[in-house]
């Protein structure tokens, strides 16, 4: 039975102490109402999206753009190509993307079937993939996708030979940003007949998901689990081996030694449809350094632009795409942002996020299944909510633009190929972002850790 | 009947044969010798084939299999028949960990033993060892069932949700939320249509049955021990 | 992350086949370990009072015979040697730390890689194939030897990152998994005088297992122990003068095969490098239980 979903009370407002009262740095509002959250459920706190806590981040770094030295190209007329190839290592079919985002892994379960559809056709448009998600895929995602990259988790809900042979491309997902370490969660609310039966579970109860794979443990017998999947594909697919940011040069390392094709590196700020906010919050680094450490282990093993890398966890905008691949990244993977096209958190249905206790730009509580536009739901009249179509113009809108910023960027810049930036046109404007980027502090020579003034 | 020497055709021309053969094959008998322990062999299988493979093969033989009938005179190594969709898997010697791990279907049969981890996170295949299981087997086991004639090793059906576990010898120790739960005439009969299915003689009345408590399908903080 | 091998014979009729037999169990896992390769071989027993070092040195032409000629005369007993590509199986006559001190002082960049009367220790960067050939394998003889293909996890890809490690006279150990403590526990070892070279997981364990025998347990005792001390996934085979043994962790995710014949007793990783030795086909073959110590000695 589904458990209904109580209103939390709504924590008090950070910011909000008009009295001039003395402040608690170590037990603020939020801090003391999670405590009291805590003593009055005796379990942790679960929640969608990815980590809320300020980090460094792309924003911390900005370009160079043009100058006396350097010559920008002009709009529209001298071409920016934004075109990527994923997985020429060893797949008969490698994947030919007209733009370097793609939409990364979200099972249907999480999100409705509305919300796959809308991201698929918008993908499809934009000559782009989805993936599917920790649940396996659903008729609808493969019609509407055009390029859809088929995930292994350690769960292997629904995982069947003629749906990963149906697809383009394989993800083999050891780990995502949000918990690194941690298997899928799905609540019971969301647990539906039509989701119980993929994943052959009761309907209505909490599942309760593996961390490791059931069948291989380690890179070395990682090696051996992706030529099985070659085998049962006939080589043609590209393979992904997704982790989340941890110890990013060991574990790219490893994926290319197990043989991948491409490596996907999921940063803290990556999203999750619900796990335990410790989780999200404490554990895995932010994509910052993760990008640059991908980079630094593929160049070390002479792979770089051999085995791609895609880089997520909270890429927002055609900034961040641009930033991502000056680094080094061949493509970006949007999860988060992505929903945020369709409609999450949008200010439609006020009451609705009332009820949950949060508001339009607060609300994190995919895990319900109450998601109040439609996107994060099971339930009919609120998947109801998300027209297929109108959404999928939104992320296509979204998409388009994201790669637009980025030809912009990128022309300012002087390049003919989004894939031409590279680090020397960043620079930092923290210390922290120029130590994780290894980019110097803006007006400075200065990469902590290396020298220079 | 098609014989083939694996070890010098080599796995993936094997396999790509096996692969290629239309729907309404003739060429359904085959003999597959000197596997030396080579991984992944008849993997991805999708056609009523039937197969014996004479010696010891390495990981994931028979992996994601449908409809195929795969016989393995000898041992086989970890992920036997993993994700096994439908058909019939059999080994004659003993079966390695995460034997029919995450299985959909069909029927797997180890006439020896199966090490750790047999029938983890299961789906809905049919699973007979002829001897015992070892640590973990049939863990999360989410539905299908697991006939241990011997015996089986600690922790089975730990986080155990809809699978069904017959087991003729001792039981080292359960997994959470695992309990043993009354043999009826009901389970007896489906436990002997196991048995005959895998060809194993085995007297049903000496078996217990064990399942899942499911105290744990929803979070209860009095239940936090358990995770 | 890695491919272990070990190889016992029980019959001496085929010791000049140790080495041949061993290459080809460690080709077999060089997929699953392409950085680097080492093997423990245990052979020609130095005679009474002698002792038998394999020392290394990065510099290829090293003036090894230079050295044993000067060792022999400045302590005035007997040293010989043999070189196998960048390593040079010493045997002199007299006690170990004679030996270790003279080194030390005299040649403080060399490094001993095994000591003992029978061991031989050889361990390299490169591909496995590469390694092998480089030290001549395939021509050894002996009664028993280890072997590691090695994929690094958290440390470099080095010489001296590469397993088997020596953990103390006859002495070694190699390892398939990943330690989760080793940090700690290397810090406190150190505090109880073992030194380490490396930041490698393994040699934390070898350094666990050098400093329990040390102070008096048995093998078995300490892999015992270990089983309990040692957090993470690990398969450990560990060679010793008369044999060797084996042990999984409780978890035991990482893959272990023995096998045996009336001949020998092999363990792998996977079976296919077992599969080619004499006799493999009808071999009783089976799988180590986890927390269990396995051993083989000669009688």
């Amino acid at each position: 039975m589904p458990r209904s979903i109580k209103a939390k009370p709504a924590a008090p407002a950070a910011a909000a102490n008009p009295a001039g009262h003395r402040e608690h740095a170590s037990f603020p509002p939020l801090v003391i109402a999670e405590i009291q959250r805590a003593a009055r459920e005796g379990i942790y706190d679960i929640r969608g999206l990815g980590a809320k806590r300020r980090l460094p981040s792309f924003d911390d770094l900005i370009f160079l753009g043009a100058s006396i030295s350097r010559y920008p190209l002009e709009g529209y007329r001298e071409r920016c190509a934004t075109n990527v190839t994923i997985g020429a290592r060893y797949a008969k079919k490698p994947i030919e993307l007209k733009i370097p985002i793609t939409i990364a892994g979200m099972s249907f379960g999480s999100l409705s079937a509305n919300a796959k559809e809308a991201l698929g056709r918008a993908a499809s448009e934009m000559g782009t993939s989805t993936t599917t998600g920790d649940g396996g895929m659903t008729k609808e995602e493969r019609r509407a996708s055009k390029i859809l990259v088929y995930q292994v988790l350690p769960s292997r809900y629904g995982h069947d030979p003629d749906h990963m042979r149906s697809c383009e491309a394989i993800e083999v997902v050891v780990g995502q940003g949000a918990k690194p370490g941690g298997g899928g969660m799905l609540l019971g609310l969301k647990v539906t007949e039509r989701v119980a039966g993929m994943r052959t579970l009761p309907v209505g109860i909490d599942q309760r998901s593996a961390c490791r794979h059931p069948d291989w443990t380690g890179p070395d017998d990682l090696e051996i689990k992706i030529a099985e999947l070659r085998e049962v594909t006939d080589w043609e697919k590209p393979i992904y081996v997704k982790v989340g940011a941890t110890r990013v040069k060991y574990d790219v390392a490893l994926a290319v030694k197990a043989g991948a094709d491409a490596v996907v590196v999921d940063g803290m700020q990556g999203g999750t449809g619900a796990t335990q906010d410790v989780f999200i919050e404490h554990v895995g680094i932010p994509t910052l350094p993760a990008v640059r450490q991908a980079v630094e282990a593929l160049q070390e093993l002479d792979m770089h632009r051999k085995v791609q890398l895609i880089v997520s966890g909270g890429i927002r905008t055609g900034a961040d795409v641009a930033k991502a691949l000056a680094l080094g990244a061949d493509a970006v993977s949007i999860g988060t942002a992505a929903l945020m096209a369709l409609n999450c958190n949008a200010p439609i249905f006020l009451e609705d996020y009332a009820r949950l206790g949060t508001a339009p730009g607060y609300c994190h509580h995919c895990q319900t299944g109450r998601c109040p536009v439609g996107v994060t739901t099971q339930d009919r009249e609120l998947e109801a909510r998300l027209d297929p179509e109108l959404a999928a113009r939104r992320v296509r809108n979204y998409l388009s633009t994201m790669v637009l910023e980025a030809q912009t960027l990128a022309r300012a810049c002087g390049k003919s190929h989004l894939h031409n930036l590279e680090p020397e046109d960043l620079t930092a404007l923290t210390v922290e972002a120029a130590a994780m980027a290894k980019v110097p502090l803006a007006g400075t020579d200065w990469v902590p850790g290396r020298g220079g003034a | 009947m098609i014989e083939v020497d694996v070890e010098a055709l080599g796995v993936r021309a094997l396999n790509e044969r096996l692969h290629r053969l239309p729907p309404d094959t003739n060429e359904r008998l085959w003999k597959i010798t000197n596997p030396k322990g080579a991984h992944a062999l008849a993997a991805g299988l999708d056609r009523p084939l039937t197969i014996e493979i004479e010696g010891h093969v390495g990981y994931y033989c028979g992996g994601m299999n449908k409809q195929a009938e795969i016989t393995i005179r000898g041992h086989a190594g970890p992920g036997l028949a993993e994700n096994i969709m439908s058909g019939v898997i059999r080994v004659t010697g003993n079966a390695s960990q995460s034997a029919a791990a995450s299985g959909r279907g069909g029927l797997v049969v180890i006439d020896g033993d199966a090490s750790s981890r047999c029938g983890i996170s299961m789906k809905g295949v049919d699973i007979v060892v002829g001897g015992c299981v070892g640590h973990m087997s049939a863990f999360m086991a989410q539905a299908g069932h697991l006939v241990v004639c011997g015996n089986a090793g600690a922790h089975l059906g730990d986080s155990i949700y809809e699978a069904v576990i017959y087991v003729g010898g001792d039981v080292e120790s359960l997994g959470s939320d695992c309990i043993e739960k009354p043999m009826t005439d009901v389970h007896r009969s489906k436990l002997e249509q196991l048995l005959a299915s895998a060809g194993l003689r085995a007297r049903a009345e000496r078996f217990r049955r064990f399942g899942s408590a499911r105290q744990l399908y929803n979070f209860k903080v009095d239940h936090a021990a358990q995770y | 992350m890695c491919g272990i091998v070990g190889l016992f014979l029980k019959k001496t009729a085929l010791e000049p086949f140790l080495g041949k037999h061993l290459s080809a169990m460690l080709d077999a896992l060089s997929d699953r370990g392409p950085d680097s390769a080492g093997f423990a071989i245990y052979r020609n027993p130095a005679p009474r009072g002698s002792v038998k070092l394999t020392l290394f040195h990065p510099e290829p032409d090293f003036g090894w015979d230079h050295l044993a000629r000067e060792m022999s005369e400045e302590i005035g007993s007997e040293v010989r040697g043999e070189a196998r590509g960048s390593h040079f199986v010493l045997t002199a006559a007299m006690p170990v730390e004679t030996a270790r001190h003279w080194l030390s002082r005299h040649r403080p960049g060399v490094r001993i890689m095994g000591v003992g009367d029978c061991i031989e220790l050889y361990k390299e960067k490169g591909n496995p194939r590469d390694v092998v050939r480089r030290f001549g394998l395939d021509k050894l003889a002996g009664s028993h030897a280890l072997g590691h293909t090695r994929m690094a996890t958290e440390s470099a890809v080095t010489t001296q990152h590469s397993h088997p490690f020596s953990t103390g006279l006859d002495l070694c150990l190699v390892h398939n998994g990943s330690l989760s403590n080793h940090n700690r526990m290397r810090q406190w070892l150190s505090r109880h005088g073992i030194e380490f070279q490396t930041d490698n997981d393994t040699e934390v364990a070898a350094g666990y297992f050098t400093h329990l025998l040390g102070e008096g347990a048995t093998l078995e005792q300490a892999l015992k122990s270990g089983i309990s001390d040692l957090d993470g996934f690990y398969t450990f085979a560990i060679g010793t003068k008369d044999g060797f043994a084996v042990v999984r962790d409780p978890i035991a995710c990482k893959p272990a095969v023995l096998a045996e014949t009336d001949d020998w007793v092999a363990m792998a990783s996977e079976y296919r490098a077992i599969a080619h030795l004499p006799g493999a086909d009808q071999s009783r073959i089976w799988e180590p239980s986890p927390a269990t110590v396995y051993s083989w000695k000669k009688h």
